[in-house]
């Protein structure tokens, strides 16, 4: 059957080659990187043959970094150091994580940056240093990255990074700076459940209501999707961010310091006994029973039987918690259980059989299992980068996503109103008017929150904007238009002006748990210190090809389109054509960047008139079709 | 030659190609929604120029604000009516009937307590109800709005109508907050 009729006159960009692009599951417990070669999506392994990578980062005392294999071996022995499940920290501040004291880390004290009762994004003190959890999933990303690019036989044009559908705004803020960190351009954060369903879906031809059932290490997402003629819309999506395996080993973990009288476990010990957590909860996915032996640094040594049983009564609870907010992605979805056509299962955690009867249960069918839980959202995330680099694969399919956490800002007496409501089909915006209060007023402060309760204290604080040159005016008088923007990533971004004056107001972001610009910038040093001329000149090589292809691109345009244009705005163009050909010459890679954004600054109108042409040119030459049809 | 284009300035109903009324085709608008994203969607102009790219998201934003709108029996009422001109002030005017009020009330009242001894089946009982009074409240609009062209009652519809999607709202929350 005919997919959408999509064929972009207009649009379409110069004839070339298969351009290098990739997926990446950053997990908790695991990451992998895949890539669509041939027409088919495959997992690229390491040298040993292996597709997962531990997510396990340790730092060295003499600066050196491993990550994988290496690091896991040392997680027990080094555990201050060695970071396991960073991904629970991403954009997370201190009391977001829980009991601390379970954790063998040590935190750094983190200057406060948020609204007050926020301290930031937590941070990690290794021998090392200081470490941003942004900066240790960059290490994981390196590792992948050049795993890729040894495997493809060139640098990426970009990747696709899959996040969990319920990350709010600083998570996947803080999972774009990593990937920025580690040198790869992001062609889009992508929901893992819906990555998944674009593997099963279009692996299976798959047409209906489906039911994504994401539980990986540490977080667990449901979304509620309907595939329908090529098209995935994700009709709500629920989850909770902070509940995964890693859970299930926590609850083995206090079982056996319950059985053996211990308390107080130094960082070495915690690791270890987690560690065989960890393996006695995958033994009982075959076995009944699961014998769990360690010696502790005190020559200790314990010695416990651990039965399916046992694991399921003190595991109950946290199955059960996956299961509100699946009624509640129903409810969202307006759908009862009757209407899910299949449930596809995702996550190393779902192979738990108590999860799999849950599930089943709930939905009163067997869920979906001829895909691998651990492979099947790299290998959706793939499909996706190779679409998004521009390699056309033939079958054209579309993806309508949502945000899947309220938006709002807060209101008199710390109420939050709601300016996006969740399960909004993203990119949206919206705007919202805004006035000064007192004569003279020049600046105002406008606090964005996520969540879906009433209290902004309920709520996750995401940032505080300061509007900055507001004309004075006399109280009421001045009209500030704020339009909250959230793009195909799920990210918000914020513009402000002033309706009277037309002025621009300027914004300064305090991000709550995020990093600063100038934090990025100094971490992108840091890790380049020793390369200082290599990242220069990478950054210019970087500016150079993409001035190149924007060049190329422009020109494309202008012959095939030129026509949409009068003779001024084409002079304009070809103008700011010429500027950045001459600074191609410099090496300068700040002044290309420059000349390339005026370039693109003088394409916008131009750029709408060819969307705006091949939009009709598609819709007339569908009518036409339809009536031949008839 | 060049081809007309395809202008984003239309109204919501012209951007979807459908008649400008209060019953609409439904299949065809959801039909003209695919088509249009499947070609503003920024992940068809991930690998352009950024000023591609930026042009996208406007137009794939529009899109999707476009079609809640006519989508929603509520939303595509009230923006009927502010295409003529008719401001539906269901912020400033609380004038209503006083038997609506009084219903509203009740129905307040009723959800309230389903919420506070956690009785799903009432809710359940009150969310049917509801929806059957907003499915007559929607029938009575596409009378005042596609036949009768009387606006002004119209838009003490869409307050009403406002009303009950506040309530099914709270029975949305009333749900979550006894499902712990």
């Amino acid at each position: 059957m005919a997919l959408l009729q999509i064929s972009e006159p207009g649009l379409s960009t110069l004839p070339h080659q298969h351009r290098l692009a990739v997926g990446i599951d950053l997990g908790t417990t695991n990451s992998l990187v895949a890539t669509v070669r041939n027409g088919i999506s495959v997992v690229l392994n390491d040298e040993n043959g292996r597709a997962m990578l531990p997510s396990v980062v340790r730092y060295l005392a003499d600066g050196s970094v491993a990550v994988g294999e290496a690091a896991q071996a040392m997680q027990s022995e080094d555990a201050a150091n060695t970071i396991v499940s960073v991904k629970r920290f991403m954009g997370r501040g201190l009391k977001d994580v829980g009991e601390i004291s379970r954790l063998p880390y040590c935190f750094a004290d983190v200057p406060s940056t948020g609204s007050g009762q926020d301290s930031g994004m937590l941070q990690l003190r290794t021998v090392a240093g200081v470490k941003s959890p942004v900066e240790v999933s960059a290490e994981i990303l390196k590792v992948l990255r050049s795993r890729a690019e040894a495997a493809l036989g060139g640098e990426l044009v970009g990747a696709v990074i899959t996040v969990p559908a319920y990350f709010d705004d600083a998570q996947r803020q803080a999972t774009k700076d990593g990937a920025r960190l580690a040198g790869l351009n992001v062609l889009r954060l992508l929901n893992e459940p819906t990555a998944a369903a674009i593997a099963y879906g279009l692996d299976n031809a798959a047409e209906g209501i489906y039911a994504v059932y994401d539980l990986g290490g540490g977080t667990f997402d449901i979304s509620i999707l309907r595939l329908s003629r090529g098209v995935f819309e994700v009709l709500a999506a629920n989850g909770n961010s902070a509940l995964g395996g890693d859970d299930f080993d926590q609850r083995i973990h206090c079982w056996l310091l319950e059985k053996n009288h211990l308390s107080a476990l130094g960082p070495q010990d915690t690791r270890l006994l987690l560690t065989h957590a960890r393996a006695a909860k995958e033994q009982l996915t075959e076995h009944a029973e699961a014998r769990i032996t360690a010696a502790l640094s005190n020559g200790e040594v314990i010695d416990n039987v651990l039965t399916r049983d046992e694991f399921q009564s003190m595991s109950q609870n946290l199955v059960e918690h996956t299961l509100q907010p699946l009624r509640r992605a129903l409810r969202d979805a307006k759908l009862g259980v009757a209407d899910i056509k299949g449930v596809v299962m995702v996550g190393g955690a779902t192979r738990m059989p108590q999860v799999q009867h849950a599930v089943e249960e709930f939905f009163g069918q067997t869920p979906l299992t001829n895909l691998d839980p651990d492979k099947v959202v790299a290998l959706g995330a793939a499909i996706q980068a190779n679409l998004l680099a521009g390699n056309r694969s033939g079958d054209e399919w579309l993806l309508l996503d949502v945000i899947p956490l309220s938006l709002g800002i807060e209101t008199m007496g710390g109420l939050a109103e709601k300016i996006i409501p969740r399960n909004s089909t993203i990119p949206t915006a919206r705007a919202q008017e805004f006035t000064t209060y007192k004569d003279g007023q020049t600046a105002m402060s406008i606090h964005v929150v996520q969540g879906e309760r009433e209290l902004v204290s309920d709520c996750r604080s995401l940032a505080k904007f300061e509007l900055r040159g507001i004309p004075a005016m006399v109280a009421g008088a001045a009209r500030i238009r704020v339009t909250f923007q959230v793009d195909a990533d799920g990210l918000l971004n914020v513009s402000a002006r002033e309706m009277g004056s037309g002025v621009e107001a300027a914004i300064a972001v305090k991000p709550s748990y995020g990093l600063s610009d100038g934090e990025i910038t100094r971490m992108l040093q840091e890790s380049t210190q020793h390369a200082q001329d290599d990242m220069h000149a990478r950054a210019l090589r970087e500016q150079q090809t993409e001035a190149g292809q924007l060049l190329e691109a422009v020109q494309h345009a202008l012959e095939q389109d030129g026509g949409l244009l009068d003779q001024a705005e084409r002079t304009l163009i070809e103008t700011q054509m010429g500027l950045l050909r001459d600074t191609l010459q410099l090496a300068d890679h700040l002044a290309i960047k420059r000349a390339a954004t005026a370039l693109n600054d003088a394409t916008v109108s131009f750029a709408q008139a060819r969307m705006d042409k091949s939009v009709a040119h598609v819709l007339t030459g569908k009518k036409i079709a339809e009536l031949g049809d008839k | 030659m060049q081809l007309a284009s395809f202008d984003f300035q239309h109204n919501h109903f012209q951007l979807f190609g459908l008649a400008q009324s209060y019953q609409i085709d439904s299949a065809q608008l959801e039909q003209q929604y695919r088509a249009l994203q499947a070609l503003v969607h920024p992940d068809k102009s991930a690998h352009m120029p950024d000023a591609e790219q930026r042009v996208a998201m406007q137009r794939a934003t529009l899109v999707n604000e476009a079609y809640q709108t006519l989508r929603s029996p509520l939303r595509r009422a009230r923006y009927l009516l502010s295409l003529h001109g008719v401001d539906t002030q269901e912020e400033t005017n609380t004038v209503m009937p006083l038997d609506f009020l009084m219903a509203q009330m009740e129905w307040r009242e009723a959800v309230s307590e389903a919420r506070q001894a956690r009785d799903e089946a009432a809710l359940a009982q009150l969310e049917a109800r509801l929806q059957r009074e907003t499915r007559e409240l929607e029938a009575q609009l596409a009378v005042k709005i596609d036949a009768e062209k009387d606006y002004a009652a119209a838009a003490g519809s869409v307050r009403k109508l406002r009303f009950m999607e506040k309530l099914a709202e709270e029975i949305h929350a009333a749900y979550d907050a006894i499902d712990i």
